[in-house]
């Protein structure tokens, strides 16, 4: 990585751990239950340590896919990254607010796309008259005009996915993490959103796609990082990091 | 590491999940407010969506309520013969407690519920419980006008002094608002709280004088009544029923009242907006 010094780095992620006290049951305890419950409860409590220790420094315009097995912390990493989820050591600098690409929880079923359009819009930050200039964008990249007026669960989930990314990627983030949301939708929409992603790159972005398709990490990144059980195993050009994963697979 | 990212504050970095001042915070919050109008008015309007009366429901509800209300309070129980009005005193009573209630039990859930969004997105928390108790309000202002238009058609003549349920519904609106940030927050450190909501909203209920007059039932007992008023909730309705009634000294307008629901309100606004504020990074952890 020596010689990609000259480009700005934009996230710096120092030695982070994430650890979670879990309680058996499989619900999380929160700070006040363990204050409380520490005498008679102690035995159901379990620490998982998702992350122990991961570094690595992300220059602007890169893509950077995220790769590794169920359960390695992939998704933790990324939420620690857009600071939803506190990391317990270790520290995590950005140029700006990087976000996830997930506009989904925002949304109402309930009510047509058009209206959701709108209140994604809002979630992600954009005042009423912003999303409304954004508005035929938005719906003309989903492509789905037709159903626009029909409420959301109605739709395929295919189409909810094509909904939900071209709302969510209208921002122009300036760091991006994109969680598995290539694997859905059909061929075209796949090869729309994957050139999307490559716009909001060249547009001095960076994007962290974290994806078990080895293809559209291939077709978008220009860097690989490979976590596993909680530790950077791997960190650099695609093809060697994806062959090595491969073959730690098998 | 290359040596340049020793001092990432240099490089115009800034550290990711800290928690903003109170004031800068605030701002944000403010900057989010057609998100968190849209979000209150959208969610009455997908509560409704499957309804053949929609919107209707708004008012239909709290009217039916009075009406189950008015049946058992005002036939099966004497405070019918005792209170003056108690028709009328009785809606004021369940209009203005439906918004309390459905402000404290939805403000209960207004994070526990929405961890998906609390996880996928990053916007100030504190717009959730704002627009929980946001769309309450929009669906307390039509029941409202549905209230006075019933008090004309039951002969009541409208005055001037109708127009200070405006006041008093924004510091009840605020009152609420605080409660609301305070219960949000309780609940994510312990999930049982909005178990027990329900039965603190029920005790509120019945020890609020929503079906019977305090003044009537305690007459002899005066210290209680002058006690009761220092209860935020007895202190607002008996302010709504004092300005939208005039027909008996119990609904005579005590000033002191309006100072009491005034201190409440921004009281515990202000605590309720410090103590959610403090616990703005740990909203988004996994539970």
């Amino acid at each position: 990585m020596a010689e990609s010094t000259d480009r700005r780095p934009v996230v710096i992620v120092d030695d982070i751990h994430v650890e979670y006290q879990v309680l058996a049951t499989g619900k999380k305890a929160t700070a006040a239950d363990t204050k409380r419950s520490l005498g008679q409860r102690r035995r159901q409590m379990r620490t998982v340590h998702a992350l122990k220790g991961v570094s690595f420094v992300a220059y602007e315009q890169d893509s950077i896919g995220v790769i590794g097995s169920n359960g390695s912390g992939k998704s933790t990493l990324m939420r620690a990254i857009t600071g939803l989820t506190p990391t317990s050591k270790g520290e995590i600098w950005a140029s700006a607010r990087p976000s996830m690409l997930g506009v989904g929880a925002a949304l109402i079923k309930d009510l047509s796309g058009a209206r959701n359009v709108i209140l994604g819009g809002l979630a992600l930050g954009f005042t009423k008259s912003e999303i409304e200039a954004l508005y035929d964008e938005i719906v003309d990249f989903s492509g789905i005009r037709k159903f626009i007026d029909l409420p959301m669960r109605t739709y395929s989930s295919g189409m909810t996915a094509r909904l939900k990314f071209a709302i969510a990627t209208v921002k122009d983030h300036e760091i991006l993490i994109v969680d598995e949301a290539l694997a859905v939708g059909d061929q075209a929409f796949r090869r729309r959103s994957e050139k999307r992603i490559r716009e909001i790159r060249d547009n001095a972005g960076t994007v962290f796609l974290v994806s078990h398709s080895m293809s559209s990490i291939r077709d978008t990144c220009n860097r690989v990082i490979w976590i596993e059980k909680g530790v950077l195993k791997m960190d650099g050009d695609p093809d060697e990091v994806i062959a090595a994963y491969e073959a730690n697979q098998r | 590491m290359p040596a340049t990212t020793h001092d990432p504050e240099a490089l115009g970095l800034t550290r990711v999940g800290g928690r903003p001042p109170l004031f800068v915070y605030l701002k944000e919050v403010i900057k989010r407010r057609d998100f968190i109008y849209s979000l209150a008015k959208f969610r009455i309007e997908a509560e409704n969506q499957r309804n053949r009366l929609g919107l209707g429901w708004v008012l239909l509800k709290p009217l039916l309520n009075a009406a189950v209300f008015g049946l058992v309070f005002g036939t099966l129980m004497k405070s019918r013969q005792s209170t003056p009005d108690f028709l009328e005193f009785l809606l004021i009573g369940v209009f203005l407690f439906e918004f309390f209630s459905g402000s404290l039990g939805a403000g209960a859930k207004a994070i526990t519920s929405n961890q998906a969004l609390v996880q996928s997105l990053s916007f100030p928390r504190m717009s959730l419980p704002v627009s929980v108790v946001t769309q309450k309000f929009i669906q307390l202002v039509p029941t409202l006008g549905l209230l006075m238009l019933i008090l004309i058609v039951m002969g009541h003549r409208p005055t001037f002094t109708w127009l200070l349920i405006v006041p008093l519904a924004l510091l009840f609106y605020a009152f609420c608002l605080g409660m609301a940030l305070v219960v949000a927050r309780l609940t994510v450190h312990i999930r049982d709280l909005s178990n027990l909501i329900p039965f603190f909203t029920r005790f509120i209920f019945y020890t609020t004088g929503i079906f019977f007059s305090f003044d009537v039932r305690f007459a002899t007992h005066p210290e209680l009544v002058a006690a009761v008023h220092y209860q935020p909730v007895y202190a607002f309705l008996t302010l709504g029923r004092s300005i939208l009634l005039d027909s008996s000294p119990i609904y005579d307008v005590n000033p002191q009242l309006w100072w009491i629901v005034s201190g409440w309100a921004t009281g515990l606004l202000l605590v309720g907006i410090v103590f959610f504020w403090r616990a703005e990074e740990r909203y988004g952890r996994v539970n």
